[in-house]
């Protein structure tokens, strides 16, 4: 699994990965924004969250159909399929979304606290959004997964990836937004939604991952 | 261990390819499968690798033991597609492999030896010719042990000195107990093998 891990990270630094993609439309939605919003400067301080949680999430999108599409191109996902006596599929899967979690997503939730000051956002907000993409980005890789392993087949997969994908994470998105905003504006909760996040990634990390061996299993032609 | 298949049938999209296969392969033995373009020859190897659903008969393997119960565990399977990553060097590619199928046989640079390709593992797989990546493919067969080979096509691009090479290794896996079924066009050099005609049985 850890071999997998690595290779996963490996193709996704080397040539063609598309790790930077992701950070790059992430920064055009960001910097575009206050041009489109206009010069308010406390009506960005106040839709900040909210516009980089909504950024995330697209750039998150943006390299799934590349999950396992690349592995079925060249044939590797029969074998790791055809391994699932050894390694069972669903944790290939989960180690899988760790590699491009970590590959395509980590990149864009550390580039999150440079981008909040585009957004004229305060520290702690900043901060707290940071720490809301943390958690709950892994949520909308292991949704994406699934989507993915339905879609594999398919040679332009990607939108339709993101039109299957986009509605399930819809909690992650307003759980994720509003414990943002708890750390800021004072009678909100920051704890209680921020709990929940964490308990939605750890609830798809479980299911997500099963979901979609369930669908590479039957979808090998 | 023996792989029996039973009255087999296959079907592709719904659609009837091949039906009435029989077959029984003990330690050592080989099958080579043959017959025209579309008679189901790539069908019936990933329905025996367990790709592709049965449709009709059975399908088993006796005295796999612990290790292989079933035959997904058993094989090794060689598609069309060489399943290396370009951007990954080959030695790379290969060690990958060995650690993903566990039962470590040989390591990536002896297995890169054994089919001619020493001295180039840390060239990026993109970087080699069609011959030289069904090489470094058929290396993958001998970085982890596995008794049963189902190959598709496997010399398909490879030269005359390569192929001699490959059926020399066939021979090898073969004399070690394994147990080989390939579908070709082109002559393995396997003696005594069985062979299946598709296309003809129907």
């Amino acid at each position: 699994m850890l071999a997998l891990f690595l290779r996963d990270i490996r193709l996704s630094i080397r040539a063609g990965g598309g790790a930077l993609t992701g950070v790059i439309f992430f920064l055009a939605v960001i910097a575009t924004i206050p041009f489109g919003v206009g010069p308010d400067i406390n009506l960005l301080a106040r839709i900040g969250p909210a516009i980089l949680w909504i950024g995330a999430l697209l750039a998150c999108l943006l390299g799934l159909d590349r999950l396992f599409q690349a592995d079925r191109e060249d044939g590797s996902l029969d074998l790791l399929v055809l391994g699932d006596d050894r390694q069972m599929l669903a944790l290939t899967v989960l180690t899988k979304c760790l590699a491009h979690w970590a590959g395509s997503v980590l990149p864009l939730v550390i580039a999150a606290p440079l981008l909040g000051l585009f957004m004229n956002m305060e520290p702690i907000g900043i901060g707290a959004t940071a720490l809301t993409l943390l958690v709950g980005t892994p949520a909308i890789t292991f949704i994406g997964a699934a989507g993915a392993a339905v879609a594999v087949a398919l040679p332009r997969g990607g939108l339709l990836i993101s039109v299957l994908v986009l509605p399930l994470t819809i909690p992650v998105l307003i759980f994720g937004v509003s414990a943002s905003y708890g750390a800021v504006a004072n009678p909100d909760p920051f704890l209680q939604p921020f709990l929940i996040l964490a308990a939605l990634t750890l609830f798809l990390a479980v299911l997500g991952p099963v979901a979609a061996a369930l669908a590479l299993r039957h979808g090998t032609d | 261990m023996r792989l029996i298949a039973e009255n087999l049938g296959g079907e592709r999209g719904g659609e009837a390819v091949f039906s009435g296969i029989n077959f029984a392969l003990g330690k050592g033995q080989a099958l080579i499968v043959t017959g025209p373009n579309g008679a189901g020859k790539s069908t019936l190897l990933r329905i025996v690798a367990g790709l592709l659903p049965v449709a009709a008969g059975r399908l088993l393997v006796e005295g796999g033991g612990e290790d292989f119960p079933s035959v997904a565990s058993a094989c090794h399977y060689l598609g069309h597609q060489n399943a290396m990553k370009t951007a990954l060097s080959v030695a790379e590619n290969l060690r990958f492999w060995r650690d993903f199928s566990g039962a470590d046989f040989l390591s990536a640079e002896e297995a890169l030896a054994m089919v001619g390709l020493d001295g180039i593992g840390h060239l990026p797989f993109g970087y080699l010719s069609t011959g030289q990546r069904r090489r470094a493919a058929i290396a993958k067969l001998l970085v982890s042990r596995r008794p049963l080979w189902l190959l598709d096509e496997p010399t398909a691009g490879l030269d005359k000195a390569s192929e001699e090479r490959f059926g020399r290794l066939m021979r090898e896996h073969l004399d070690e107990g394994g147990i080989i079924i390939a579908a070709t066009h082109l002559p393995l050099g396997l003696e005594g093998a069985q062979e299946l005609r598709m296309g003809e049985t129907r």
